[in-house]
């Protein structure tokens, strides 16, 4: 086997104008691994990925696909890689089979291979539509469509699923873990759906602000700080101005969000923590509205990390 | 074989702009019926020559009624015999009219209208009124501004006609000679101009506009991640746009050489050959000018910077030989201008290859500097 990454992002910065967009990623991707980048709008992911796609020149740092640098071998590595951009609109005018057909040439394929994509999308329906008379989501699936023509072994995929009700964002899923049992094709996934790389990807990394907040598996990153992995939320009959103040008093981190009035803890052992907490409640004088018992995300590890929810 | 051409990059990407092109119908109005119909109304406005009315006032002699014998009688008379009596409801004044038919020169219709002295004046100013006829015992006598043309030709036409007791109006006219000479007509002048104009448009509009839309749709970016040739992409934008102007131009000389006998005089290969020059130096200019931006308002306006000039100065529609002297030479040096002279000079002075020489080789040569210069700063991201 190959004793390098697919993927091998080392320390690599960009900047426009007034923004730092990325401030120092480094990032590995093995053979078949699917990766998913998660972060909020503007950490930067869009900006990674397309200095990884070979589109933006990095200001510093090294990238390297296959072993390779982008310089000197693009041909090669397009050859290899599939991807979708964040939004790409196609030729309006052409219907979804030409589209196909056109990219598949680029890449010298035929029609079978068209034909192929064609049902692994599922766009059977819309062979004949034109392009600009599809919905939001048939033209995500187009873009992804071109994206597995070539059977590439790399795989970018630049938020493949904003935008798209709950059904279609589980319609590329499951075109996606298709492609993870069937194919030894990397991914990197960009998102803002905490979701997508929970069920979809083996290794996750966070960026917030141009940088990597936290990586690691889905394990390993809800692990993170000891074996806590119980979440309760919950809303209180008498909230005030003091609350915040009184809850920072409790031996647990309870995290108040004055906006919403809620509050969330974090357990280590159900059967140890709550009469703790309850009984802390109780002396504080604060009265129990509602009480939700949930598993830890990792918006409530991005939540402990920034204070900021994932999508807001 | 075919199927390794199918699969070609190049092809696919010119049936994909072709598909593109005609399945937007803006395409076809505005690259092949607005010439031939622009052709059409500026030819017909402009060849045809439409009836000429000429208008002519009789002056009423002061203090006479209605019903009293007339002062003007011989006028009147004149009128009563040779003119049709118009009658408009409410206005009691005497109004005549005289068609003089004319098959070379077009038609004269003469209107003659009894008025007030003063009220006439107010006409003249306003240019109401062509001549003014008076009859002061027994003698006609003419008013009229002298250094105006059309007030003399009334004059001359009227004094022929009540000059004679029996005026012959002749319908066709044999002291005339027209010149149907080909190549001397406006529509011979504005042809040629249409045509190179078309060139223009269709390369500054449909490809420079057709490059910028494409980045600034990101497709440009896309298509530039696959193994796709970035020359191919270029070239295949251009073959279809050359090639729908070779039908646009082709359609336009079709419909002038029926509708108005328009031929090519000169050498038809050399008439090509500098239509593919025309081409190559806007499809040059095109790239050069939708090489870095991603904003179609930018574009819009670089365009419209390198369009309006040209169309204003290089002698589309008239002779820019009315521009002033020293503007010429330079007028001269525009690729619309070269080109536009260039297609005329074949089409109707009967030219061929030598003199369009030098024509063909600037247009080529700019075509080439300014696409060399896209490409070196051209953005594909
Ligand atoms: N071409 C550009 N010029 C200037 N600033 C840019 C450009 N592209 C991105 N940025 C800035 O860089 C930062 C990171 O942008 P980027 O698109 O990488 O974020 P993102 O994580 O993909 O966000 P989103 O989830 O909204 O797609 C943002 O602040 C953005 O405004
Ligand atoms: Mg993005």
């Amino acid at each position: 086997m190959n004793s390098f990454p697919v993927i091998d992002v080392r320390d690599v910065y960009k900047s426009f104008k007034s923004v730092d967009a990325v401030k120092g990623i480094d990032m590995h991707v093995d053979r078949g691994q699917f990766v998913a980048v998660l972060g909020p709008n503007g950490a930067g992911k869009t900006t990674l990925v397309e200095m990884i796609e070979g589109i933006r020149k990095p200001d510093k740092g090294e990238i390297q696909i296959m072993g390779k640098k982008w310089k000197g071998n693009e041909d090669e590595l397009h050859q290899i890689i599939g991807l979708s951009l964040q939004e790409t609109k196609f030729i309006d005018k052409l219907n979804v089979r030409e589209t196909l057909r056109l990219f598949a040439g680029f890449f010298g394929l035929g029609g079978e291979r068209v034909e192929e994509i064609i049902q692994i999308v599922g766009l059977e329906d819309k062979i004949k539509s034109w392009v600009v008379n599809l919905s939001g989501g048939q033209r995500q699936k187009l873009a992804l469509g071109i994206a597995l023509l070539n059977k590439p072994k790399i795989l970018l995929l630049d938020e493949p699923t904003t935008g798209l009700d709950p059904a279609a964002r589980q319609e590329v899923w499951t075109i996606l873990r298709k492609l993870r049992d069937k194919s030894e094709t990397s991914l990197i996934l960009t998102t803002h759906y905490m979701e997508e790389a929970e069920r979809l990807c083996d290794f996750i990394i966070i960026i917030d602000k141009g940088k990597i907040l936290k990586q690691g598996t889905l394990e390993q990153l809800l692990n993170g700080d000891g074996s806590k992995r119980k979440v309760l939320e919950f809303t209180l009959d008498n909230p005030g101005s003091s609350t915040e103040k009184l809850l920072n008093d409790s031996r647990f981190r309870i995290k108040w969000e004055g906006e919403n009035e809620k509050g969330i803890v974090e357990f280590a052992s159900w059967e140890e923590d709550i009469p703790v907490f309850m009984s802390f409640l109780k002396k504080s004088e604060l009265r129990l509205k509602n009480l939700e018992f949930r598993k830890k995300t990792l918006d409530d590890l991005f939540i402990s990390l920034t204070g900021r929810h994932l999508n807001d | 074989m075919i199927r390794k051409i199918a699969n070609h990059q190049l092809y696919l990407l010119i049936l994909s702009y072709f598909k593109e092109m005609i399945r937007e119908p803006g395409i076809l109005f505005w690259g092949i019926a607005f010439p031939i119909l622009m052709s059409l109304g500026l030819g017909v406005a402009f060849t045809r020559k439409s009836d000429v009315v000429r208008k002519v006032a009789v002056i009423n002699q002061p203090g006479l009624e209605a019903s009293q014998p007339h002062a003007n009688l011989k006028i009147i008379d004149f009128l009563d015999k040779h003119a049709v009596r118009d009658t408009v409801p409410g206005n009691e004044n005497l109004t005549y009219r005289i068609n003089l038919p004319d098959d070379k020169m077009g038609n004269t219709i003469l209107l003659f209208q009894q008025t007030g002295w003063n009220e006439a004046m107010v006409l003249l100013k306003r240019g109401n009124l062509n001549v003014v006829m008076e009859e002061k015992n027994g003698k006609i006598s003419y008013h009229f501004d002298p250094l105006n043309p059309d007030a003399q030709l009334t004059y001359l036409r009227l004094s022929k006609l009540f000059g004679n007791e029996n005026p012959e109006i002749i319908a066709n006219n044999d002291h005339v000679e027209p010149l149907t000479l080909s190549g001397t007509r406006y529509i011979d002048f504005l042809v040629p101009g249409l045509i190179a104009m078309g060139v223009m448009m269709s390369c500054m509009w449909g490809l420079s506009y057709g490059i910028i839309e494409k980045r600034s749709k990101k497709l440009l970016r896309r298509m530039v991640a696959t193994p796709m040739k970035k020359s191919y992409f270029l070239i295949a934008l251009i073959t279809v746009r050359v090639g729908m102007n070779f039908i646009e131009s082709g359609l336009l000389l079709l419909f002038s050489w029926i509708v108005f006998g328009i031929t090519i005089q000169g050498n038809l290969p050399s008439l090509i050959l500098l239509f593919i020059a025309g081409n190559i130096a806007f499809a040059g200019i095109a790239v050069f000018i939708s090489s870095h931006t991603s904003s179609t308002e930018v574009g819009n306006g670089f365009i419209n910077a390198i369009v309006m000039p040209m169309m204003v100065l290089s002698g589309v529609f008239f002779s820019y030989h009315n521009f002033p002297d020293w503007s010429i030479t330079f007028i001269q040096k525009l690729p619309l201008t070269i080109l536009a002279d260039g297609i005329r000079s074949i089409i109707i002075e009967g030219a061929g290859y030598k003199e369009v020489t030098i024509a063909f080789i600037i247009l080529i040569t700019t075509g080439v500097v300014f696409f060399i210069a896209g490409l070196k700063i051209f953005k594909w991201h």
